[in-house]
């Protein structure tokens, strides 16, 4: 068996895929943004709520793709609440590098261990866009997608 | 029966095999397995060699110099347009232009034919089955001159409902624009019937043949169609090029596409004429190579006997068909009768980017995604499927390491 495939569908991305969490409709969401890959037709909607602390107060996701798309949003939302926007974006930066192989030096040693199961994606360079795709939607929520 | 697969009489898929440099490479370690020439073929040396020896004896500009080589290399760019005539069975050489592949001269018959006489309210009709190519050319129609467009439904089988289009022709109707071979589902349409009932109504019908003439026999005359465009690099050839097969009588009608060099008759400050077809469809330098190594293509093909090679696909795509089915999890989308060599189909539980990565690790090639077909994925209500496409050089002994990698892909993702 290719080790490479094993490390990229390890367990948790498996269940993270199957069972996700924080998945569903939040109704209270001060921001949401529809991501979308025009290439493989995957997609995520991101919704949450920023607290008056810049604090993502809570998050959910909702969307339909492949297992790492899909995995990585769930991944990511579990993550991302209860965290400021700064450490938000740091914690993104840090995964965009994690995939991509590249010096992950943002990360925190706890969250670094969180995302360990994402970092065999690097040995996948066609697949790292499925994997940042829901990171850029969050990006987008907060940058463009405040609900009125 | 060999290992190989089957060698019919006049058509030996294992030498023909042995033609196409690139099958002989490994992918991450492994044979490489090629399932998917509906996207793009690959080329055999007979293509690449042709190419390279023009480019290095015979190269220079076409139809502006007085010099030998722009003679030589006009001389064997028409030789091309004449071997895409014979190839498409077209009356004459004047009715093939040139393009950059099956999207420009969809395009081309979009904007030049087209666009002119419509009306708002006037009418394009589409099989829902169409690759986008054949869709956005008329949806600008639609947006910039309020065209609509009417959509002809396949059955659940994935063939064409002929009734059911013929009855969508109406006096608004300007045109039928329709696949020859579906890039997802392989159907192949009953061009001849089609052609017959649009015409019987008045109405000029366009194919989208760039995978229906790799796999059937196209004779344009015979079809007695308006409009048939096809492309390079689906067929054994190089990209960036493509032909449109049009009437001759459309074309003296045909208003310019892009402007530029080599289309004109004369251009003063105030005024311009423009040359006669195929040049007034063909403004600035081709690409000359290209068009060469399209004809070595098209001679490289008509070299065997296309009905052994089709009945060699047929049989790799049964084989394909069977034993996916003995898996039990796999939903096949298109079954039309008389279909061609592509099979799609969705997995249980498993995302077609999935498996495409897995099967990729075993050094198979297959394509995953909507297939630039959005409006036949929401028919079948699936977001993309997997798809292998078949092509001359492939053998039962590929389909064996597909469907391995198939099983190997649910134990892991399973």
């Amino acid at each position: 068996m290719d080790n490479s495939l094993r490390e990229l569908y390890q367990e948790v991305i498996l269940d993270h895929s199957r069972h996700p969490r924080h998945f569903g409709v939040l109704d209270n969401a001060t921001h949401k943004a529809e991501g979308y890959n025009p290439l493989c037709g995957d997609r995520v909607t991101v919704m949450l709520v920023l607290g008056e602390d810049s604090r993502v107060a809570d998050i959910k996701f909702q969307g339909k793709g492949c297992a790492i798309s899909q995995a990585s949003a769930s991944l990511m939302t579990d993550m991302l609440a209860g965290r400021t926007l700064d450490e938000a974006q740091k914690l993104m930066d840090g995964f965009v590098h994690l995939v991509k192989g590249d010096d992950a030096g943002e990360l925190s040693a706890d969250d670094r261990e969180h995302l360990e199961a994402m970092s065999g994606l690097s040995e996948f360079p066609m697949r790292v866009k499925c994997a940042t795709l829901a990171w850029h939607t969050f990006h987008n929520a907060v940058e463009e997608g405040a609900v009125t | 029966m060999t290992a190989q697969g089957k060698i019919t009489a006049s058509f030996d898929a294992a030498a023909a095999r042995a033609d196409f440099p690139i099958l002989s490479r490994l992918v991450h370690g492994k044979k490489l397995v090629y399932l998917d020439s509906g996207a793009s073929a690959q080329k055999p040396r007979q293509v690449l060699d042709a190419m390279s020896e023009f480019a290095g004896t015979d190269y220079a500009n076409v139809h502006r110099g007085v010099h030998y080589l722009s003679g030589a290399a006009t001389d064997a760019y028409e030789a091309a347009r004449r071997t895409v005539q014979k190839f498409l069975g077209a009356a004459r050489e004047d009715e093939i232009i040139f393009t950059k592949g099956g999207t420009e001269a969809i395009n081309l018959v979009s904007y030049s034919f087209l666009a002119p006489k419509i009306q708002p309210g006037d009418e394009i009709l589409l099989s829902v089955m169409e690759h986008h190519s054949n869709i956005v050319p008329w949806h600008f129609l639609r947006e910039r001159q309020g065209a609509v467009l009417k959509w002809v439904d396949v059955r659940d089988d994935g063939s064409l409902d002929l009734e059911a289009l013929d009855a969508a022709i109406n006096s608004r109707t300007k045109l039928v624009a329709i696949t020859h071979m579906s890039n997802v589902l392989g159907t192949v349409t009953p061009l001849k019937d089609i052609v017959a009932r649009a015409h019987a109504k008045g109405v000029p019908v366009l194919a989208d043949g760039c995978q229906g003439a790799v796999h059937e026999l196209v004779d344009v005359q015979a079809l007695d169609i308006d409009f048939y465009a096809l492309t390079g690099h689906k067929l054994y050839g190089p990209t960036g090029i493509g032909a449109l097969y049009a009437r001759r009588a459309h074309l003296k009608a045909m208003r310019p596409f892009n402007g530029g060099g080599e289309m004109i008759r004369e251009v003063t400050r105030d005024i311009v004429t423009y040359a006669d077809a195929p040049a007034r469809f063909e403004a600035g330098t081709p690409p000359i190579i290209e068009t060469v190594g399209l004809a070595a293509a098209l001679d490289y093909l008509s070299g065997f006997d296309r009905a052994a090679v089709k009945a060699h696909e047929q049989d790799l795509y049964a084989y394909a068909r069977s034993k996916i089915g003995e898996l039990g999890w796999a939903r096949v989308i298109g079954d039309a009768p008389g279909k061609g060599a592509i099979l799609s189909f969705e997995a249980e539980g498993m995302h077609a980017h999935d498996l495409a990565t897995i099967l990729d690790r075993e050094g198979v090639a297959v394509r995953a995604g909507h297939h630039c077909a959005q409006v036949l994925m929401e028919r079948f209500g699936v977001g993309s499927t997997t798809r292998a496409s078949f092509g001359l050089y492939n053998s039962r002994a590929d389909v064996d390491v597909f469907i391995a990698g198939l099983r190997k892909a649910r134990e892991i993702l399973g």
